[in-house]
This record gives structure tokens, C-alpha cells and sequence, in this order.
């Protein structure tokens, strides 16, 4: 196990790396001056190249990407253009909202699409097994952000059951809960009809395998059979699935993020970009990054922990 | 006493295309302490025998008639489900022909192996201690720490070792043996086969060995039973069924039978035509389209012909077949 978590982290540095590179390619090759956007129209020539020096623009390009590199590598991610304040902690102070908000998707795409799954293979064929599929295409279908505008709508404004905007009161873990109820729903609801489809079809894959005959010709209780015997087996596909939905899963927050008026690495991303702050758009894409490739080796650490073949083939 | 008697069995599959006669009056004996072989082509019903006894049909398959006498007292056809699971294991236990999944990837075989014992109200070590008594038993090498390995861990001759072990753990009645070595080379069929004659006696159980290597039934068993296309056309001891072969199928099986051919031969006999369509069974005799003695008689369903004590072959020409077989 421990051959394949350092081999799997290996591959996680690699790809971080690699990501940094694009970055960096996408930084330079997208037209214009960067300091002079950042500095807007009205700045004078002086200021532009002595931003340019700062910025340390005038060097070569490779120079350039290995200060980029090993800056990023060090957490040194430049600083925010007005402020002066470090890009990273401008970052890393809204990271735990989305990372919060992220949690509480997958938590609801868990709770309600693993069991769902699990229920429309054992009943399949059956009017709940129809349901349930035809539920997962629709919350698929529905972009994230429509779902959260009809949520807020519905459970906020008209029911007013639930707060609409905000993250809630720093230090009160419940207000910040029922602040978190719409908006991880938002996120994560597509996510149910996703993981209910993938359960069903690799717990009905697994049930018709000859392992599970053998369970059976053993007489095992069938709660035995489907739980520990086929669910820990269909479960492996879910779970990588889940470390690459992440990616859209942090797409979904940014919405999210908006609609509710809610702090996160999504809003302060889109009102960088509305401020021309690029350098906090760079650091913040570059930290998404990290967080996506972390989570996915989570998810692939978890596979690893559950299946003896996958941990024995690296 | 017998431990399994099964009489006039039938199981019939619905299908799309209207009902599908699987299994047609089969029946014959397991006598206690007996292994009997089950021969016939692939699609023969073999695989439909042991779910219905195990009561482990597909949901679209129902016993429409018949009974199965299980140590002489209970008809498993009569059983709930429940009352079938509590069989399954502890006094009827099966192996089956796919050693490479048959065991589950995911679970240590030490886990597997004490999860089968979930009946007994003994502590895990105990489970354990006689988990790995029954791998040393099977010559799993290292068998104390391979309660520990996943199944992915064993070549495929050690994994059906490791299923054969778990299915005589709990020493029942009547094991089952489903083409336990038809996915393995002939070294390891021969090693396997010695060793559940081995285990069989040593345990005392009866088994009901299905194969249609007909080498390895005439080794191994007491009994044979040949089945056709859902029936059973004959059924007796092995040396006199093989000596005496009184069905015009099992005849043709044997004049088949690669072990039989000369070196020299180079294209395998077969059988010319097909298995009849199940969904539509002729009226008389099942193998009337392929038989080479083919006559108005066996255009009538067909008796079943007592030719020899314990000795029967479902056909109206056995007892004059089976005497000029004898003569020549
Ligand atoms: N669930 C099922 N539904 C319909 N037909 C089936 C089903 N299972 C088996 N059969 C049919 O029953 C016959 C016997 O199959 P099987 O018992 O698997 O044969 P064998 O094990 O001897 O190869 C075949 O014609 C097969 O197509
Ligand atoms: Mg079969």
C-alpha cells in the first residue's frame, strides 16, 4: 500500500507540474501587455515598465517560468496587484468555503445516489428502479446554476425555510450548516443522478458474477451478499468517477458561490477578473488545480485501500 | 438410503419466445457415500440441474413438477427459500467451473472462509484455526498465512484448491461439482480429481460431479448419468453404462470421445445436427433427429427401459440394443 501511495503521489506531482506549465503558457501567450492591464488605461509609460521590472517581465522567458515554477512550488504566487498582499493567502482565506461547500455536494450526492443506486439494482426493472433512472437524467440535464436560483427561489424566498444569501455567522457552526444547505445542494444534486446511475450499473454488473453465485451456494444472508459482498465492489468505479467529478463539481461552486453571495475561491475568482486583479485569478486557478489533483489522489488512495488488485498492480 | 433421489423433475424457463422446457421427468439417485457424474453437451441442462436443487433458478425459471428427496425425508422443491439458504453450505455445498471467479477480489480469503462459517457460534480464531486446516488438507502451500492473501494472489489450479476447501469446511451431505476442472490443464485436472476422492472419503459425502470429459467421469465415478437436451436418456454404473451403452446417444458419445480416437485421426468425430429447439420438444423421442436407428417407435414418448439392475436407458429399442451390444 504504501509502494502505491508514494508511487500515486509521484504521478500527482507530475501532474501538477505539467499544470503549471500550461498555466504559465496560457499567462504568456494570451495577448496583450500584462502590465498595462493590470494598470489599466490611464497609467503612464514609467509605471507600466517599472511594473514590468517588478513583475519581471523584461527577462527571458524560461527565466520567467522557472521563477514562476519555483515560486508556485513555494507558494510564492505573486502578489495581489493594488493591495501588495500575497496571492496565496488572498486565496487560501476563501479556500475553506469552497472546500466546505465541495464536501457538502459530495455529501449529498452520496447519501442519496449511492443508496438510490443500490435500490434500483435490487428492485430493477421494477417502478422504483424506472424512477430513479428517470430522476438521474433529469437532475443531470439541469446545469447546476439553474438548480441553485430555483433553489434559492423556492426555499428561500418563497418558503423562506432556509437563509438565500451568505455563508453564515463566523464561529456558529449551525447558522453556517443551514447556510450550506442550498447551495452544497446546488452543487451536488446533478451528482446524485450520476453516482445512482453508476451504482446501479456496476452493482447490477456485479451481482450477475460468478462470485457472487458462490455466496450465494453458501448460503450467506443476503444483506451480507449485497453490502459487503457486491457493494464494495461496485462501489470502485463510483469512487474514481467522483475524484474526477470534483472538477465539475468546483465549476458548479463558482455558480453556486455567485448566486448565494457566498464567500469561496469562485466568487473571489470572478470578482478578480471583474477588478482585472489577474495575478489573484492565476494563484486562485493554479490552487483549484492542487485541491483537484489532491482529491482525485484521494479518491484513487481510497480504491487502492478497497481493491487488493489495483494496489498490487503498481 | 439415498442421499439425493430426484424424481420426474421439471423445470421450465419463460421466455420471449413462450416457455422453454429446460429440464423434462429427470430422474436418478445419488446414493450415500456415491460420487455419480453428470455427462452431456453443453446446453443440455447440467448447470439448470444443480440451480433447481440448489433452488437457485434464475427468476424466470419455475420446478413445474417433480421431486427432490433430500436425505430421505425433505423435498427441496417444497422448501421456502429461507429454509433452502439454511441448506446451502452446511449440508449441500457446490463448487463451480470458473476457479478464477468464483472467489471474491475484493475479500481476503481468511474472510471469505470465516464468513461461511457465520452459522457457528464459535470465536474467529476458531473459524480461522479451521479455515487453515481445511486449505492444509487441499496442499495450499503456506497455508497459515495465506488466510491473509486476496484471491488474485493464487494460480487458478490453487483458487479452485482454495473453493473445493471452502465447500467441504463445514462437511456436508452432498457436494456439488459443477465442471470443477474443465478450466484448468490436464496435470492439474488429474491432481484435482485425485484430490476430491481424497477429500469425498475421507469426509464421507456423496458428490454429484458434472463433466463432459468422459475420461475423467469413468476415474472418478460410481454412477453416470448421461442427460440429452434436458433429459436423462441413461443412467447406471459407470463400467456397465460404458460397457454396455444401451441409448443410441451415449453410444455416439462414446465412439465421440477424443481419449478413444487412434492418434492418427485427424478431423474429432461429432455428433451431426443439434440439440432439438427446447422451447419446442418433439413429441417422441428427444435424439430421434440425430439417431442413426431411427424407426416409427420413436415417434412415441419413450420409456424408460430397466436393462441391467440399476442400469436404464430412455429408449424403445434398449433391452435388444443392449443385448447385441453384449453379444458383439
Ligand atoms: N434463465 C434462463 N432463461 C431461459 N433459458 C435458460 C435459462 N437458463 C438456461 N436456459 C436454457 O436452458 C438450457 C440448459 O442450459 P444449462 O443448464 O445452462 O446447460 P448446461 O449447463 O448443460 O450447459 C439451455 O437451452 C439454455 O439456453
Ligand atoms: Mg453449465
Amino acid at each position: 500500500m504504501l509502494n502505491y501511495a508514494v508511487k500515486r503521489l509521484g504521478l500527482a506531482v507530475a501532474i501538477v507540474s505539467l499544470a503549471m506549465f500550461l498555466l504559465f503558457c496560457m499567462i504568456y501567450l494570451v495577448p496583450g501587455d500584462p502590465a498595462s492591464v493590470a494598470l489599466g488605461p490611464r497609467a503612464t509609460d514609467a509605471m507600466k515598465e517599472a511594473l514590468r521590472i517588478k513583475m519581471g517581465l523584461d527577462q527571458p522567458i524560461w527565466v520567467q517560468f522557472w521563477h514562476f515554477f519555483t515560486g508556485a512550488w513555494t507558494g510564492d504566487l505573486g502578489e495581489e496587484v493594488l493591495s501588495g498582499r500575497p496571492v496565496l493567502d488572498v486565496v487560501l482565506e476563501q479556500l475553506p468555503f469552497t472546500l466546505v461547500l465541495i464536501a457538502g455536494g459530495i455529501s449529498w450526492s452520496v447519501a442519496l445516489g449511492i443508496p438510490l443506486g443500490c435500490w434500483a439494482a435490487i428492485n430493477r426493472g421494477s417502478f422504483a428502479d424506472r424512477l430513479v433512472g428517470v430522476l438521474s437524467v433529469a437532475v443531470i440535464a439541469v446545469p447546476s446554476f439553474v438548480i441553485a436560483i430555483y433553489a434559492l427561489l423556492i426555499f428561500a424566498v418563497t418558503l423562506q425555510w432556509l437563509p438565500a444569501i451568505g455563508a453564515g455567522e463566523p464561529g456558529d457552526p449551525g447558522d453556517q450548516l443551514v447556510h450550506l444547505i442550498l447551495p452544497s445542494l446546488a452543487v451536488g444534486l446533478g451528482w446524485v443522478g450520476y453516482i445512482a446511475r453508476m451504482v446501479r450499473a456496476s452493482m447490477l454488473e456485479v451481482l450477475e458474477a460468478s462470485h457472487i453465485r458462490t455466496a450465494r451456494a453458501f448460503g450467506l444472508p443476503e444483506n451480507m451478499i449485497t453490502y459487503r459482498y457486491a457493494l464494495t465492489i461496485a462501489i470502485l468505479p463510483t469512487i474514481t468517477l467522483l475524484g474526477v467529478g470534483i472538477g465539475q463539481m468546483l465549476s458548479s461552486a463558482v455558480f453556486a458561490e455567485i448566486v448565494f453571495a457566498r464567500p469561496g475561491v469562485g466568487k473571489l475568482v470572478y470578482d478578480a477578473i471583474l477588478t482585472r486583479n489577474f495575478p489573484v485569478v492565476t494563484g486562485a486557478v493554479l490552487v483549484t488545480t492542487v485541491i483537484f489533483v489532491l482529491l482525485n489522489l484521494v479518491a484513487d488512495l481510497i480504491v487502492g485501500a478497497l481493491d487488493p488488485r489495483v494496489r498490487s498492480s503498481f | 438410503m439415498s442421499t439425493l433421489a430426484i424424481s420426474g423433475l421439471n423445470v421450465v424457463f419463460s421466455t420471449e419466445d413462450g416457455p422453454l422446457h429446460a429440464l423434462k421427468d429427470v430422474t436418478f439417485d445419488v446414493p450415500e457415500r456415491r460420487i455419480v457424474g453428470i455427462v452431456g453437451e453443453s446446453g443440455c441442462g447440467k448447470s439448470t440441474l444443480i440451480n433447481a436443487i440448489l433452488g437457485l433458478l434464475a427468476d424466470n425459471g419455475t420446478i413445474s413438477g417433480g421431486e427432490v428427496l433430500f436425505e430421505g425425508r425433505d423435498d427441496l422443491t417444497q422448501f421456502t427459500p429461507r429454509q433452502m439458504r439454511d441448506l446451502r453450505g452446511p449440508r449441500i455445498s457446490t463448487v463451480f467451473q470458473d476457479p478464477m471467479g468464483a472467489l471474491n477480489p475484493v475479500l481476503s480469503v481468511g474472510r471469505q472462509m470465516i464468513n461461511i462459517q457465520y452459522r457457528s457460534d464459535q470465536s474467529k480464531e476458531q473459524k480461522a484455526a479451521r479455515a487453515i486446516e481445511m486449505l492444509k488438507l487441499v496442499r495450499i502451500p503456506d497455508a497459515d498465512s495465506a488466510l491473509e492473501r486476496y484471491p488474485h494472489q493464487f494460480s487458478g489450479g490453487m483458487k479452485q484448491r482454495i473453493a473445493i476447501a471452502m465447500a467441504l469446511m463445514m462437511e456436508p451431505a452432498l457436494l456439488i461439482a459443477d465442471e470443477p476442472t474443465t478450466a484448468l490443464d490436464a496435470t492439474l485436472e488429474v491432481t484435482t480429481i485425485e484430490l476430491l476422492k481424497d477429500l469425498q472419503e475421507k469426509i464421507g459425502c456423496s458428490v454429484m460431479f458434472i463433466s463432459h470429459h468422459l475420461g475423467v467421469i469413468a476415474e472418478l465415478c460410481d454412477d453416470v448419468v448421461v442427460m440429452y437436451a434436458g433429459e436423462v436418456v441413461e443412467r447406471g454404473p459407470v463400467r456397465e453404462v460404458f460397457q454396455h451403452p444401451s441409448h443410441p446417444y451415449t453410444r455416439r458419445l462414446l465412439e465421440c470421445d477424443p481419449a478413444r480416437q487412434t492418434e492418427r485421426t485427424r478431423i474429432l468425430p461429432t455428433i451431426p445436427g443439434e440439440i432439438p429447439d427446447l422451447r419446442a420438444r418433439p413429441r417422441g423421442c428427444v435424439f430421434a433427429a440425430r439417431c442413426l436407428d431411427r424407426h416409427e417407435g420413436c415417434d412415441t414418448p419413450q420409456p424408460d427401459i430397466v436393462v441391467a439392475p440399476g442400469h436404464a436407458a430412455r429408449c424403445n429399442l434398449a433391452g435388444q440394443t443392449a443385448r447385441e451390444g453384449a453379444g458383439a
